[in-house]
């Protein structure tokens, strides 16, 4: 009997291990399958996006309104501004202070200029600026988009034999790209400013600050910045737009709510994955020496 | 404007089909529409109505069969030349769908800026010529969001026109609208079908719009074309009172009366339920 009994126990245990096994198969089956049309689909629209503009830009066969450009410019990065400010004020005040007692034990207090320069200029410039522009214009673009799924309004597009793609795309990424570098130049000059303030508190001199500053940065490693800064920017444009325009017509409020929240949280992701691969690069070619 | 008269029709739908997953949505499907005349296409909900109008308009391809309009089959088209036909007809969302960013009298100019050569000028007259013709001309300046259910509805029609379409497709146009409103904007269908002599296909379960619009009737149900006829034919059936020998004429008559109890109630309610039940009781 209980022979018996263990025997249909074990049965029991085999059929939830396989049970298990094949809801991780269906579950580790569909995360592929949804991981690789979502990446194709931004393929897709990355190219789409690019050769509407080649288009407009180089052969003028299609127009492309440089008024939308501006509007969306200003949606997406000027009321940025203010947060990119103060969080690069902050963080200029970060950094000086947590490495001062350090450096001071060496005699080496001057260096923070050094340390907040390269820090600034290389990484937490464009990082940060790409971190609040993916709250700010990334998440706005991606509800806009997706309540315009919803609203039928993309595809009263279609049928107007209009290209959703030149329409609504091609300004929201040009913009985001634009705005990313330029509010990256402010984040910079914000956090070196903000670095000098609370060096001169801790004693270091502003022209030994300053000078120090400008032979750490270089051209390279402002230009390398900026060139970060372009290809987060195009992320996040990319990111939302695809997010936004991937909602179901059906899904209404739910699914704008889902776009947003994910242009958000792999926006962020993509943005410090690309940071890691730039600097792998630059590292590896030496432009960081 | 019947099939008699010999005319080739706009809008020729012939065997066509289409699934999304393992649902059948649309089934042998056929359906003509010829020149000024306004065909009405009723259903229930998920009837499929709205994805035969989506394959008309070039949203969707079917998985069989062929859409020809103005003679030419769109579903073998490219993007490109699919473009060239959809600037020859409007369509009015259920929504409205105007363009939010943009005033009223922007979305209809829109079109035009983007598809003709004319001047601002020119755009300019024109914009208020149709926002006229919907009755909106003192509203160009407004805004989407400020506007009544009804409103959207004129100038999402103004902006269907922007173009002196040819064929005029209509997805629920008295949707959410109270019952004046809606026959004000069905008395603007029959209007502007006759003042601009455009063929109108209009999609509806709305049973008083559908009488008050259509020359010709069809109903759907489950995909498949249950009848076709005039509006005369519908109003026959609709009225004959006493036992139908057909399910099918039951079916639509139940439909077009509205009436609670038929064979359509029969079947919602006999789906599976026993079996249902008979599964929970296993399950206890």
């Amino acid at each position: 009997m209980k022979e018996t009994d263990s025997s249909a126990e074990m049965k029991d245990k085999s059929s939830v291990i396989i049970d298990a096994l094949g809801t991780l198969g269906e579950f580790t089956l569909k995360t592929g399958r949804n991981v690789f049309s979502m990446f194709g689909g931004m393929f897709l629209l990355l190219g789409e996006t690019a050769t509407v503009t080649s288009k407009g830009l180089l052969i003028q066969e299609q127009r492309i309104g440089s008024e939308a450009i501006f509007t969306q410019m200003v949606r997406v990065g000027v009321k940025a501004i203010p947060i990119v400010i103060l969080i690069q004020l902050a963080i200029g005040m970060i950094l000086p202070l947590q490495m001062f007692p350090m450096l001071d034990e060496f005699g080496q207090s001057d260096q923070i200029a050094t340390i907040n320069a390269i820090a600034g200029f290389r990484e937490l410039g464009p990082l940060m600026t790409a971190v609040v522009l993916c709250g700010f214009a990334g998440a706005s673009i991606a509800a806009e988009l997706g309540t315009m799924v919803t609203a039928e309004e993309i595809e009263a597009l279609k049928a107007s034999a209009l290209n959703p793609i030149r329409f609504l795309v091609v300004p929201r990424m040009l913009a985001t790209l634009i705005m990313t570098v330029m509010l990256t130049v402010i984040a910079n000059v914000v956090m070196i400013a903000s670095g000098m303030l609370t060096a001169i508190n801790l004693g270091i001199d502003a022209d030994t600050y300053f000078k120090l500053t400008i032979e750490a940065v270089e051209v390279s490693g402002f230009v390398t910045g900026l060139v970060k800064a372009a290809v987060f920017g195009l992320l996040i444009g990319l990111i939302a737009c695809f997010l936004g325009l991937s909602v179901k017509p059906w899904e209404g409020s739910e699914g704008v709510g889902r776009a947003t929240t994910r242009t958000v949280v792999y926006g962020i992701v993509a943005v410090i994955f690309a940071d890691a691969i730039f600097t792998l690069i630059f590292y590896s070619y030496g432009l960081f020496d | 404007m019947s099939e008699a008269s010999g005319k080739q029709p706009v809008i020729e739908v012939t065997d066509m089909a289409k699934s999304f997953g393992s649902q059948r949505v649309l089934d042998g499907i056929n359906l003509k529409v010829y020149a000024g005349e306004i065909m009405v296409v009723m259903g229930g909900s998920g009837c499929g109505k709205s994805t035969l109008l989506r394959h008309l308009i070039g949203s969707i391809a079917p998985d069989e069969g062929t859409v020809k309009l103005f003679g030419n089959d769109i579903t073998k088209m490219s993007e490109k030349e699919l473009d060239d036909v959809r600037k020859k007809f409007g369509i009015l969302f259920q929504s409205g769908a105007l363009f939010n960013s943009l005033s009223v009298g922007e979305n209809v100019a829109l079109l035009l800026r983007e598809h003709t050569n004319l001047d601002e000028a020119t755009i300019d007259i024109i914009v208020k010529i149709k926002l006229e013709l919907v009755g909106l001309r003192k509203h160009t300046e407004k805004m989407p969001a400020q506007l009544s259910g009804g409103m959207k509805k004129r100038a999402g029609l103004a902006r269907a026109i922007a173009l002196d379409p040819q064929i005029l497709f209509y997805d629920e146009p008295g949707a959410g609208l109270d019952p004046v409103t809606s026959a004000q904007i069905n008395q603007l269908i029959i209007d502007l079908t006759k003042k601009l002599n455009v063929t109108s296909l209009v999609v509806t379960h709305e049973m008083d719009s559908a009488f008050m619009l259509a020359d010709r009737m069809c109903m759907l149900d489950k995909g498949k074309i249950l009848k076709m006829g005039t509006r005369h034919d519908f109003e026959v059936l609709r009225d004959r009172t006493g036992e139908l020998k057909s399910e099918q004429e039951r079916l639509v008559r139940q439909f077009l009366r509205g009436d609670a109890e038929g064979p359509i109630t029969e079947r919602q309610l006999a789906s599976d339920y026993e079996e249902d039940l008979l599964m929970a009781h296993k399950r206890c």
